[in-house]
């Protein structure tokens, strides 16, 4: 059933906070189809859509907008609604109602709770005083900016992660800076006390002051305008300083939850199980707001394995968090800091190795286990700072416990390090963290022929998540080539040394016209059933020549040869062109008395066309003359060819369409029709978002918005379904037709042979920005070319079977036997299913020698 | 031998259905000129299709690909290049004055 006819049955997903995990959560609904079923409602309090918070303190460098998450300020699905400066205020589970602080009420059906956490303000005297500040919004970040214009020092208390990029940008603000820490050591939690020293070290070298075990008693002041004076320490002098930034570590934000009632982890957190879910069976928790087995990460990454974990649960998959790896790699002040698995060694009989070079600033420390029985040693996690290259190859070593080589210490030893290491892990070493994908598996996928990282990333999906291992993807896939004496030949056949797109460059360069004119330039022999309908295909899109003229017939393959798609008894099916699916009642009934009067079997396609099968060689021009001269013309089913846009019925009749679908969809199918491309093309234009046409399958799809139209590309059917991806919104039809001029014909010219656009899309460098760039922004300033190009399609563009019909040299072609013209083949014959005709089965021939048992 | 058609009706890299004795034989002629005539039977595809498939070259052998799955059949010998095991008739075949004459199947 239709959306059209059940509005009522969409599901409603509400929610709240919109973070990083929010946001993360909102993407992969839309990317996993969650929102052909949910209407999805996101509440965010801060009054900016989501940001960057991990790269919060690059904001004093690129602004605001180089942070935001999402530019355009709403999804491009239309079925996601956003509203930011709106503060959730209350849960109600039993009624699935939220309440806005605006008084408004609104159902769920489902709720995520993603509120992520706060910062903790610990009850010091003088916390109130102006000029005391928090780091965790761009709000924030902004104060502490205007602040520091008229002030001279500052201090961050708290000397842990957070702490130490709050003291980075106060130092880039051009103030004075302290950093007070309770604990002995910065980064307590991440590195150990030889670590911390290097890094201390290397801060101090930055003019900052460092004050380890330094108890904050009091905040000084207030000046006569309400301000800071100063930090009174205990057992030291107090610091004078007019700003004070806390960052003392980060608390759930899980007031809602408790509010409502929901169970609660010891530590803070609303607890939720493997699946997200919350102690209510219609809510779920992501992010920093939740505590999965009551522990709650401060980490971003986790979080996104959460609302991954929940999306794929309302899909009806098995998702499961499992808990997550606290490994952390950043650059602090300057500085690489990382930290992975038992960084402080409390495993039982964990054995430390370290690397100290205090003129560098470096210190390294591995952990390790040693086997009592065999000897062997594993790596059980490790502290880097100053240099953190190994990272890489360390991580996965130590999360997936291997053994070590016998000389550990090259592992950290400057000389060491980087890529020869990476080929000594084995098999089973965990490489992508996010989606555990091993180095096996990946290796496994090579060989199960994918060709490139990106299509290992897309069979395993191994750096799919956060991207960081893509570089480790793409190495050890490169190796793996590279060990089996591979490489990746992409000639196009035994003929041609070149890929289809390099061959097209080719083609048109020196303007061949001939395949006699190609194969000598650039290839050998007479060519194959590869390569002959590719060069037909490319001369078709370059010159839009006849397909059956004379000098390059012989290259067409016989569907295209015949002008019509031939049959597993070698009969042809005919499919006349009816753009967008709409077609008068005359010429319904011609196309049924064509049927009836040449015995062909008739069926609706999924293109809205009518295909009429079983006709025999011979009759293919008696029945194209009553076509043509009913008004029909080819519908190119049988070309590597656009066929079909489809279209719902739009706003001319529908009562919820906001444009004109079947209008766009016929001046489309007219404009392309006929353009030879790489592999079959087809599109789609829906009225309105409930996207009846399905576009959204179609190489390009246009959907209806109130503004205009959003251009899809890249969808298709078939064995490995795509759905398209949004490529430009609200557009006008005039901009929307100049992005699809574009965007086929650079298809057409940089695609391999027989690959679909949503492939195409995924191996272009860049992927879907790469051919954003390309289309809409034009950096390769080639827009005008595409469009000449499509122009000149357009123009040339002739019905091919009415040129047929005109021709009596492309016409001899059609007989059934060369000596005998008319006379019907005896081989083809028919049985009757359901009152129409459908091929029976084949006589062998006797001069054919096939082994027992072999055929189909 | 049976006249069936002028070397003409035949463009060099594509093959042409005769009915030769009531059986449909595929007559092709390559780039050099050379005629072959094989079965039109495809016997993977069970159907009479042959004469429809790209002629090329697979090395220095010409061969028809079917147009059903694209096996490739030797033009010469009707040997599949892609199946030892199959292989499809052929038939005597001469150009006499500009006519092409097909003859008994080989053996
Ligand atoms: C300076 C800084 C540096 C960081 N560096 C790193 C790093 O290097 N690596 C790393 O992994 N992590 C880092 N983090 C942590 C990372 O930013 C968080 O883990 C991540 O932002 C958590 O995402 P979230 O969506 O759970 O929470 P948030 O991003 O905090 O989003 C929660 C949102 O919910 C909103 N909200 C709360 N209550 C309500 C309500 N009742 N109604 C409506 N909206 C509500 C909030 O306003 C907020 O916008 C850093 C954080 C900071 C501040």
């Amino acid at each position: 059933m239709t959306d059209q006819e059940q509005p009522h049955r969409r599901q409603q997903l509400v929610v709240v906070g919109h973070g990083m995990v929010g946001h993360r959560l909102v993407e992969a609904a839309i990317e996993r189809g969650l929102t052909e079923t949910h209407d999805i409602t996101v509440l965010g309090a801060e009054a900016r859509p989501a940001y960057d918070r991990v790269a919060l303190t690059s904001f004093f460098e690129v602004g605001a907008k180089a942070l935001n998450l999402l530019p355009r300020g709403r999804y491009d699905d239309p079925r996601v609604s956003l509203r930011t400066g709106v503060e959730v205020v209350a849960v109600s589970p039993r009624q699935r109602i939220v309440t806005l602080n605006t008084g408004e009420d609104m159902h769920y059906d489902e709720l995520v709770l993603a509120t992520g956490s706060y910062p903790f303000v610990p009850p010091v005297p003088g916390k109130d005083l102006d000029n005391v500040f928090v780091y965790r919004t761009i709000e924030d970040l902004e104060a502490i900016r205007k602040a520091a214009r008229k002030a001279r020092s500052g201090a961050v208390i708290g000397g842990g992660l957070l702490g130490l990029e709050a003291a980075n940008a106060l130092s880039q603000l051009g103030l004075e800076t302290h950093v007070v820490e309770l604990a002995p050591r910065l980064m307590a939690v991440q590195v150990d006390a030889a670590g911390g020293r290097t890094l201390s070290r290397h801060i101090e070298a930055l003019g900052l002051s460092v004050h380890t075990g330094a108890m904050t008693e009091a905040i000084l002041g207030p000046d006569r305008a309400g301000r800071v004076t100063g930090l009174a320490l205990k057992d030291r002098k107090a610091l004078d300083v007019d700003i004070v930034v806390f960052s003392a570590g980060i608390r759930p934000q899980d007031a809602l939850g408790r509010a409502a009632e929901l169970v609660v982890a010891e530590r803070g957190g609303i607890l939720v199980d493997e699946r997200c879910r919350t102690s209510e069976e219609h809510i779920y928790a992501i992010g920093e707001c939740a505590a999965p087995g009551g522990v709650m990460y401060g980490l971003v990454a986790p979080g996104y394995a959460m609302a991954e974990v929940v999306v794929d649960t309302l899909l009806g998959g098995e998702g499961t968090f499992e808990g997550a790896d606290m490994s952390t790699k950043l650059k602090l002040l300057g500085v690489d800091v990382a930290s992975f698995g038992d960084a402080h060694g409390t495993t039982e009989g964990a054995l430390e190795l370290t690397y100290a070079d205090d003129v560098a600033g470096v210190y390294k420390k591995l952990v390790i286990a040693e086997d009592p029985e065999d000897g062997t040693r594993r790596l059980l996690g490790g502290v880097l700072v100053g240099d953190a290259s190994a990272y890489g190859v360390l991580r996965p070593m130590a999360a997936s416990g291997l053994p070590l080589p016998d000389n550990p210490e090259d592992l950290i030893l400057p000389a060491g390090g980087g890529g020869g290491v990476a080929l000594a892990l084995p098999a089973d070493a965990q490489v992508c963290s996010c989606n555990n994908v091993t180095k096996g598996e990946i290796e496994a996928a090579v060989d199960a022929g994918c060709e490139t990282a990106a299509d290992v990333t897309r069979q395993t999906r191994a750096g799919a998540t956060c991207g960081s291992c893509k570089t480790q993807v793409k190495k050890i896939v490169e190796d793996h080539f590279a060990a089996q004496g591979r490489t990746v030949d992409r000639s196009l056949c035994e003929h041609f040394p070149l890929t289809r797109a390099e061959l097209f460059d080719v083609v048109l360069i020196h303007g061949h016209r001939t395949f006699d004119q190609i194969v000598e330039a650039h290839g050998t022999g007479r060519g194959c059933d590869i390569c002959r309908p590719t060069v037909a295909s490319i001369l078709a899109s370059q010159l839009n020549g006849h397909v059956l003229a004379r000098e390059n017939r012989t290259l067409q393959d016989t569907n295209d040869a015949y002008l019509a798609n031939l049959q597993r008894n070698g009969t042809y099916s005919v499919v006349p062109r009816i753009p967008g699916g709409e077609i008068t009642p005359e010429k319904l009934i011609v196309i049924g008395e064509v049927a009836r009067d040449f015995g062909l079997y008739t069926k609706i396609t999924g293109g809205q066309r009518i295909d009429l099968l079983g006709a025999r060689t011979e009759q293919l021009p008696a029945i194209w003359r009553r076509l043509v001269d009913a008004g029909f013309e080819s519908g190119h089913a049988y070309g590597k060819a656009l066929r079909t846009v489809k279209s719902c019925v739009g706003s001319t009749w529908c009562r919820y369409g906001v444009q004109d679908s079947v209008g766009l969809a016929i001046m489309l199918e007219l404009r392309y029709r006929g353009l030879r491309s790489p592999h079959k093309l087809k599109g789609g234009v829906s009225g309105c978002a409930r996207e009846c046409a399905e576009a959204r399958g179609k190489d390009f799809g246009v959907i209806a918005t109130e503004k205009g139209w959003n251009l899809y590309v890249g969808g298709n059917g078939g064995a490995v379904p795509a759905h398209a991806q949004l490529l430009a919104g609200d557009l006008a039809t005039e901009d929307l037709v100049r992005y699809l001029d574009r965007f086929l014909m650079y298809y057409i010219r940089t695609a391999d042979r027989l690959q679909r656009t949503s492939t195409w899309i995924d191996q272009l460098d860049g992927g879907l920005d790469r051919v954003r760039e390309v289309v809409v922004d034009d950096v390769l300033g080639l827009g005008t070319e595409l469009e000449a190009a499509m122009a000149q399609h357009v123009d040339c563009y002739v019905d091919e079977w009415t040129a047929t019909l005109e021709d009596p040299d492309k016409l001899a072609r059609f007989v059934s036997f060369v000596n005998a013209p008319d006379l019907p083949d005896p081989a083809i014959s028919f049985d009757t299913a359901r009152d129409q005709i459908v091929p029976a089965p084949a006589a062998v021939d006797l001069g054919a020698s096939i082994p027992v048992g072999a055929g189909r | 031998m049976t006249p069936v058609c002028g070397l003409d009706r035949i463009d060099r890299e594509s093959g042409v259905t005769a009915l030769v004795e009531g059986h449909a034989v595929a007559i092709f002629r390559t780039y050099d000129d050379q005629v072959f005539a094989l079965s039109n039977f495809d016997p993977f595809g069970r159907a009479g299709v042959l004469a429809r498939g790209i002629v090329g070259t697979r090395g220095d052998v010409s061969f028809v690909a079917s147009p059903l799955h694209k096996q490739a059949f030797d033009l010469r010998t009707g040997q599949c290049l892609d199946d030892p095991t199959v292989s499809v008739a052929s038939y005597e075949v001469e150009v006499r004055d500009g006519q092409v004459l097909v003859g008994g199947r080989r053996r």
